[in-house]
């Protein structure tokens, strides 16, 4: 991906050309969400989904809807990438460019898009009828290539089922009727799994064995919140999102801050490169899910919750409502859930809209809050002063999936698994160069090479462990351990063999972090443009050797003075390789000689010159005269 | 001071106004301590076109917008021990460097040629041709500023730099003394 | 900022120097008024705290902070000006430099322009090794008294934030995201905004470069008399303690 920078600041992008909205219709979507600008991001999505596009004079009038100005709307529908200020096909294909689905034929799937839709990357037909785009990883990493095709996904895409898709959309076909022509009359479950396999290829004992209906929630309703807490503190259970921060101490924390209210935020914004546990979770543990979540509510106190689903997973939308909705029904969410007097809780579904950033904290509260999705300044931590100001926990889908296990089966239970300091299960989703690609569950503390043995990727060159702000190890380091203290993953494992080129992931790394980069702080919006050209270098021939220090200085100063978690790990590709693989880098550079730099690229340079005047240059061409 | 050896320097004036070349001579009386310390070479001051012999200290003005700028700079630096970059333009391209960023197409130099020989406002070009002599050099696709096309020892600020800190820098420089420049003396501009 | 009471007082060191804090004080505000100077390009008296550049990153504890942000605490040790914070620093304002167009000679807010003083301060004269991104963004000369050009910004939000609290306008935002982030107007353009020359927004000091322009005054300073012809920055604070 380019990071675009001279021709995205450039002429003004066209204004929107749709007709104007009527003025009633965007009234309505206001009041739909009370006006309260808080649910901006719903009323931008909607408006999106109805209108292909953001007018201009649409967000003025949003803008009077909420009572916002008209610049507070843009810096939101400027923020995420599922929305737009120039209009949009009415069918939008969004291909998944992660590196493992170039790996996995993209290019020829692209190819076959841009030929029968007859527009290139990038562009919207002028009919208006599609736009072709691509999106960093989608979550569908075991079953790449991948696409989103307005709310529908389609997966394991070759040239040929890429053609049919083309073909038939073209033809008029609904998305919805590319995945069955009984769309209509399968469940919200169904769907998802006609559009998605699960891939489960080792059910663990916590989560995805046999699973009682909310045993958990039934114990944790006779306990009072501080045994609860101290239960999930006893299991040892810890953010499975990546970070590692003890659950149990997060939920004391914010059971403690006397507030006027409490709220427990679910992150499913799985957004990690080579990450789709939390996927598999939501489509089959939703319950399970939403039961940890109500135990939290109890805990600390929260009588609401928001299930924060990422933009990619729209498709889990309605299966999601369907099971809220159910448990409503039920008695387990609403007010006096199973019967108890003062347990109110209930949870509304908050869909984002394409940025990576919300998977931080701080950044999921602000999108959740109807704002870009920029991280906060700590302190105040969320515990203290979260969502709209009140306490609030915010935790990773599987974490509260294992919170309500632990509530069924007691802390000793959980507590005996895994190894010291890194206890129970753990959901690892495996992808890339291997025979098996798919959601493995498995006790902490197995090492790399027993995984890689288990997937059938034997012949491993590379493993990215944690996904690009994770670290990428070498042959010589798979005999290490999946735990918080060796190599902590908040899932993603992404197996490559020794055909690929680690330069060329590393440099697809970075543009995902220059893409997804939210731009607040200086050294991270700037920073990571600066090392994504500089790996360009290396990938052209044109670094020298001081180019190495220069790459450390510059991740060094990334690292430390970024103000959240992106960009203190952004860095990482490159400073994992040059630790792990430091040949691919001194291989491809040279050392100026005489001072003169070979970087400098002249014949490049002045080829443009050339051209124009129709004539060689004296000095450069050694054949000038020809 | 008069016991050393006299040093040689040389200068030169790439994609720049001449200013800080003007600039040098902003040094005033001083200049007569400078010349007991030095000879100069290859430089426009003298109107020596080539090197005579290695010198110490190069001086560069002006960053590199064409192939000769390149090729100069090139012979600057084989020839000299220690480079020095003097003013902005030489440091970060400049004013020169001001078209990179202000051309819109897809082909940026034609653009860039086109306005300045054919299409500008103020343009009063009766051949309607961009000028093509073979004695011309050819442009680069952009101005780059000389640390991007050799290795550069030191740089000294300013547009242009001042009398002062150019004859501080160069005597401490000369003398072994240069540990990087008063604070109040640095000036962008 | 902080009402609190003296009394509520504790002390900390920057660079082994003791501060005396109030509770709820940021680290920068206690030193402000202790006359140590902490750089800083988006923290401007009066506007709410950001923490968006992150020149004043100090070292708290043993952690890297912002330090108009990061709250004081008891008996810390706060390093300010060492040899790699200033390296750090010194990184951060030439990404800044980079990320526009920042040509100093022909910008009128040379010599009262901050970036550049804060290049000064840091001694930021050596060869650089970062790549100049070139911004191509248009001109807003609308307003028929001030003038936008969002190649000299660098986002450091003073201008969103005074005009939104000072001014109570909301005259300036921020769109897009990433290196595509920038300060754009409540409008089309500034004409169709209700920014006037007088708003505190629009005022000398609260544009840290030559972002924000007023028509028909630029270069009226002779050279010699401009803001940090007189002197470094935040020389002003540090004489609060000779």
């Amino acid at each position: 991906m380019e990071n675009g920078h001279k021709t995205g600041n450039g002429v003004a992008a066209p204004a929107c050309e749709v007709a104007k909205v009527p003025e009633e219709e965007i009234a309505a979507i206001c009041a739909r969400y009370g006006c309260d600008k808080h649910r901006m991001l719903d009323i931008l999505r909607e408006v999106q989904d109805r209108y292909r596009c953001i007018a201009p004079s649409t967000m003025d009038r949003i803008a009077a809807g909420t009572g916002l100005t008209r610049i507070e709307v843009e810096g939101v529908a400027s923020f995420y990438s599922f929305l737009s200020l120039v209009p949009k096909g009415r069918v939008t294909i969004r291909l998944c460019d992660d590196i493992v689905d170039r790996y996995s034929g993209l290019d020829a799937v692209t190819a076959v898009f841009e030929e029968v839709l007859g527009i290139r990357t990038g562009e919207t037909s002028a009919d208006g009828a599609f736009s072709l785009e691509t999106t960093p990883c989608i979550g569908m990493c075991d079953q790449a290539p991948a696409a989103m095709v307005n709310d529908v996904v389609l997966t394991r895409l070759t040239p040929e089922t890429a053609r049919s898709a083309a073909e038939a959309l073209k033809a008029g076909q609904s998305p919805e009727q590319l995945v069955s022509e009984r769309f209509a009359s399968l469940t919200p479950h169904e769907r998802a799994l006609h559009m998605v396999g699960n891939n489960i290829r080792h059910a663990g004992e916590v989560l995805l064995g046999p699973v009682p209906e909310d045993a958990g929630l039934s114990n944790a309703v006779s306990m009072t919140p501080a045994q609860i807490i101290t239960t999930v503190e006893e299991s040892g259970l810890r953010g499975c999102g990546g970070a590692g921060y003890t659950t149990g101490r997060k939920w004391r924390f914010a059971a403690s801050e006397r507030a006027e209210k409490h709220f427990v935020i679910c992150n499913a914004d799985e957004g990690e490169p080579g990450t789709f546990k939390d996927r598999v979770l939501l489509t089959e543990r939703p319950h399970l899910l939403v039961e940890g979540m109500t135990i939290a509510a109890r805990a600390v106190g929260a009588r609401e919750g928001i299930l924060y689903l990422r933009g990619e997973y729209v498709y889990l939308r309605e299966l999601l409502e369907q099971v809220l909705e159910e448990r409503r029904r039920r008695g387990l969410l609403g007010e006096a859930i199973l019967g108890v007097k003062g347990f109110d809780f209930d949870i509304r579904l908050q869909l984002g809209a394409g940025a990576y950033i919300c998977g931080e904290e701080g950044a999921l509260i602000s999108s959740c809050e109807g704002l870009p999705g920029e991280p906060k300044t700590r302190p105040p931590f969320p515990v203290n002063r979260g969502y709209l100001g009140y306490p609030t926990v915010v935790n990773n889908v599987e974490t509260f999936c294992h919170a309500a296990r632990i509530l069924d089966r007691g802390a000793k239970w959980f507590h005996a698994m895994g190894t010291e300091g890194s206890h129970g299960t753990k959901l690892f989703s495996i992808c890339g160069d291997c025979l098996n690609p798919g959601i493995y569950e498995l006790p902490y503390g197995h090492t790399v090479r027993e995984l890689l043995e288990m997937v059938g990727a034997e012949d491993a060159a590379a493993v990215q462990v944690g996904g690009p702000s994770g670290t990428m190890i070498a042959r010589d380091s798979f005999h290490r351990k999946l735990t918080f203290d060796d190599l902590a993953t908040g899932g993603a494992i992404i197996v490559f063999n020794g055909a690929r080129n680690i330069l060329e992931i590393v440099e697809y790394y970075m543009s995902f972090f220059v893409h997804e980069s939210c731009g607040y702080c200086t050294p991270c919006r700037v920073g990571n443009v600066f090392l994504q050209k500089a790996i360009s270098k290396f990938r052209k021939g044109l670094a020298n050797p001081e180019d190495i220090d220069y790459l450390k200085e510059l991740s060094g100063t990334i690292i430390e003075t970024s103000r959240c978690g992106l960009g203190m790990t952004s860095p990482n590709p490159i400073l994992s390789t040059l630790k792990n693989f430091p040949l691919v880098y001194s291989a491809v550079s040279k050392p100026s000689k005489d001072g003169i730099r070979d970087t400098f690229d002249i014949q490049s340079a002045i080829d443009g010159a050339r051209k124009i005047a129709k004539r060689r240059s004296y000095i450069f061409d050694k054949d000038f005269t020809q | 001071m008069s016991e050393l050896p006299k040093a040689r320097i040389a200068t030169a004036s790439l994609a720049g106004c001449f200013g800080c070349h003007m600039a040098i001579l902003d040094i005033d009386e001083r200049l007569i301590d400078l010349m007991k310390l030095v000879d100069v070479d290859r430089s426009p001051l003298t109107d020596k076109k080539r090197f005579t012999q290695r010198c110490d200290i190069g001086i560069i003005e002006g960053g590199c917008c064409n192939e000769e700028n390149v090729h100069v700079l090139h012979d600057f630096r084989r020839n000299c021990d220690v480079l020095i970059a003097l003013g902005q333009c030489a440091i970060m391209g400049g004013l020169p460097a001001m078209r990179n960023a202000i051309m819109h197409s897809d082909a940026p130099l034609r653009e860039c040629l086109d306005e300045a020989y054919i299409t500008g406002k103020y343009i009063r070009n009766t051949t309607h041709h961009v000028p093509n002599d073979p004695a011309l050099p050819l442009l680069l696709d952009e101005v780059y500023p000389c640390s991007q096309v050799v290795e550069i020892d030191y740089q000294i600020p300013g547009c242009a730099p001042s009398g002062d800190i150019i004859f501080d820098t160069l005597a401490k420089l000369l003398t072994g003394k240069f540990r990087g420049f008063e604070r109040d003396m640095i000036k962008f501009d | 900022m902080s009402g609190t009471k003296k009394e509520t007082g504790f002390t900390f060191t920057i660079d082994g120097i003791e501060i005396t804090a109030t509770a709820g004080q940021t680290i920068m505000e206690a030193a402000d008024e202790a006359g140590v100077y902490i750089p800083r390009l988006c923290d401007h008296e009066g506007l709410r705290h950001q923490g968006s550049c992150r020149v004043c990153t100090v070292k708290a504890g043993g952690r890297s902070v912002a330090a108009c942000t990061q709250p004081a605490a008891p008996g810390q040790a706060v390093e300010n000006e060492t040899q790699h914070l200033t390296k750090m620093r010194r990184d951060l304002v030439e990404m800044l430099f980079h990320e526009g167009n920042h040509l100093c000679p022909i910008c009128e807010a040379s010599g009262n322009c901050e970036l550049q003083a804060m290049a000064y301060r840091l001694d930021m004269t050596e060869a650089t090794k970062f790549p100049y991104l070139e911004p191509c963004r248009a001109l807003d000369a609308s307003h028929p008294d001030i003038a936008l050009d969002t190649n000299r910004c660098i986002s450091c939000g003073r201008c969103i934030r005074a005009s939104q609290d000072v001014d109570g306008k909301g005259i300036f935002g921020y769109v897009g995201r990433g290196i595509h982030r920038r300060v754009a107007v409540n409008g089309e353009n500034l004409a169709d905004t209700t920014a006037e020359v007088t708003d505190h927004a629009i005022s000398a000091e609260v544009c840290p470069v030559g972002c924000i322009i007023r028509k028909r005054v630029g270069f009226a300073v002779p050279i010699g008399e401009r803001e940090f012809d007189k002197g470094l920055i935040g020389h002003e604070i540090e004489e609060k303690r000779k």
